[in-house]
């Protein structure tokens, strides 16, 4: 799969809904329905900023079966990231014109659950307001366990509770509030799934607490958009055409190949799925692997690498494409 | 031996200690119950102690006994057949919680009655420890009358419910728990070649 199909759209609605947090409302450029999608989909959205351009995963949050529009939130991360959200968050605004990817799921509900425990930290919500509205119009069992840094920064803990009732589990660091995972984790019935979303500590946090647990592999499952590291601009070469791309400093390689117009494969854009895997042929540089889906052993051979998520140091490095 | 041809045929890793599990139940039959006892040679006591091991088998008092001893300190229980070990199976699958894990050893009828029954609560096919020993007996749906055939050691085989003679495919079924069976001489009646005891 490629990323070529992109769809126009513009902004109907902007909402701060948290300190750090807004919520965006897409309609089609033309208001011709929206594909739908199942709960746990995610777009991707393209930014141009200056004279770069930037691709940015975002869950969309709204009902599934909703088509005339999609909703997305997104966090203001502060100075140090690359700069996508700050693009989202200052440059647009009701009426901006933006190109969407199509829905794409790769945290979708298991079907054969008996019941779904969901694990969100701070922004990592987002996901799970699509998927449980999908588990909920299926009467499937689910309970949330939400952490949030206060109830001003957590956004939507006041429509979750008055919509799930008691199935809301809200904690609040600045009251000392933790999601007790210990015991959230060994109480379940047997079939019971995990979902987590939030912050990489949180992630790493419930999937060892899961295992060490006795939970199987099968039934944990996890979601995180990381942003691509920045670094220092460098080279890639394109042995198959002989091209020579730049790739500057606030963007991945995947994205410099979409700007030159390379069709190049991906999914996630995270790091996560493998889709954009490539062949390394040649490197003078330093490979900083930031993905989660390379081996150790396939790292150490340097005949690899995840083009959404990492990068070189400096120098130039010659790609199988 | 079970070699694989075709996409759905099943794999069977070999059984592997879960030492994360806070209950490790095992279903096996006696060609199994060996698999099992080398598994909890290699994994530590602690490991046999959190285990229940159900030998879903016709065994004699002094089998039974053997067996005990050898799978201590496991605790044993006898279930004289497949479908008496499977029963117990469901009755313990019923009110478990998360943290336990399904083992299962011995034939492929065998392996595949657990993993069905186990579908129902939830539990994924891949996280279900499996070792195949025994024979390679099978079980076969006709894909005509629909009717199973049990412990299956020919190919072809005549279906017992409608009589034709059946190709046993490699096509296999978790939902169903079999193999297929396709009518081998539907153009030619009687075109049939020589039956083989390949599942022996
Ligand atoms: S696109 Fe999924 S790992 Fe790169």
């Amino acid at each position: 799969m490629s990323g070529s199909l992109l769809r126009r759209v513009r902004v109907a609605e902007v909402e701060q809904v948290a300190a750090r947090i807004k919520r965006f409302r897409f309609v089609d450029i033309d208001n011709a329905p929206l594909s739908e999608f199942s709960g746990g989909s995610h777009i991707s959205v393209v930014m141009h900023s200056g004279d770069r351009m930037m691709r940015n995963p975002y869950s969309l949050m709204g009902s599934p079966t909703d088509t005339s529009s999609y909703q997305i939130s997104v966090l203001h991360c502060g100075k140090d990231s690359r700069g996508g959200s700050q693009f989202m968050h200052e440059n647009v605004a009701v009426g901006t014109e933006l190109e969407i990817s199509e829905p794409l799921n790769l945290f979708p509900p298991a079907k054969l659950a008996k019941k779904h425990v969901l694990l969100a930290g701070g922004i990592g919500i987002t996901p799970f307001m699509s998927m449980m509205n999908d588990l909920d119009s299926l009467r499937s069992d689910f309970e949330l366990h939400y952490g949030v840094r206060s109830l001003e920064e957590g956004a939507y803990c006041k429509y979750l509770q008055s919509r799930y009732g008691s199935r809301v589990n809200i904690y609040r660091q600045d009251q000392g509030q933790m999601i007790p995972l210990q015991t959230i984790l060994g109480e379940q019935r047997l079939g019971s799934h995990m979902y987590v979303c939030g912050p990489k500590p949180m992630i790493d946090w419930a999937l060892q607490t899961a295992e060490l647990l006795g939970w199987p592999d099968e039934n944990v499952h996890y979601e995180q958009f990381s942003a691509p590291p920045s670094g220092t601009p460098f080279i890639v070469k394109l042995a198959k055409t002989g091209r020579e791309i730049m790739v500057k400093g606030h963007q991945s390689i995947l994205e410099a190949l979409e700007e030159n117009g390379v069709d190049a494969p991906f999914l996630c854009r995270g790091g996560a799925c493998g889709q954009c895997e490539t062949g390394v042929i040649a490197c003078d540089g330093y490979i900083e692997h930031n993905d989660h889906f390379l081996s150790e052993a396939e790292r150490v051979s340097g005949k690899k690498i995840m083009i959404c998520m990492s990068r070189i140091q400096t120098g130039s490095i010659t790609l199988d494409l | 031996m079970t070699p694989i041809t075709i996409k759905s045929r099943p794999v069977y890793p070999g059984l592997s200690p879960d030492l994360n599990a806070r209950i490790n139940l095992i279903v096996c039959d006696k060609g199994g119950a060996a698999a099992v006892s080398e598994l909890f040679a290699r994994a530590e006591p602690p490991f046999a102690k959190r285990s229940t091991v159900f030998v879903a088998d016709t065994l004699s008092t002094s089998e039974m006994e053997t067996l005990k001893k050898e799978l201590a300190p496991a605790a044993c229980e006898f279930l004289p057949t497949l479908s008496s070990g499977i029963g117990r199976l469901r009755e313990v699958l019923n009110d478990a919680p998360m943290g336990l894990r399904l083992y299962a050893a011995g034939t492929e009828p065998l392996i595949g009655s657990v993993v069905q029954a186990a579908a129902d609560y939830g539990i994924d096919h891949l996280s279900i420890r499996t070792e195949h020993r025994g024979s390679l007996m099978r079980r076969v749906q006709c894909v005509h009358c629909k009717g199973f055939i049990e412990n299956v050691t020919t190919n072809p085989v005549t279906c017992t419910h409608c009589g034709l003679t059946l190709f046993v495919r490699d096509h296999y079924s978790r939902r169903l728990a079999a193999f297929q069976g396709v009518c081998i001489d539907a153009e030619i009646p009687g075109d049939v070649p020589p039956t083989e005891a390949i599942y022996q």
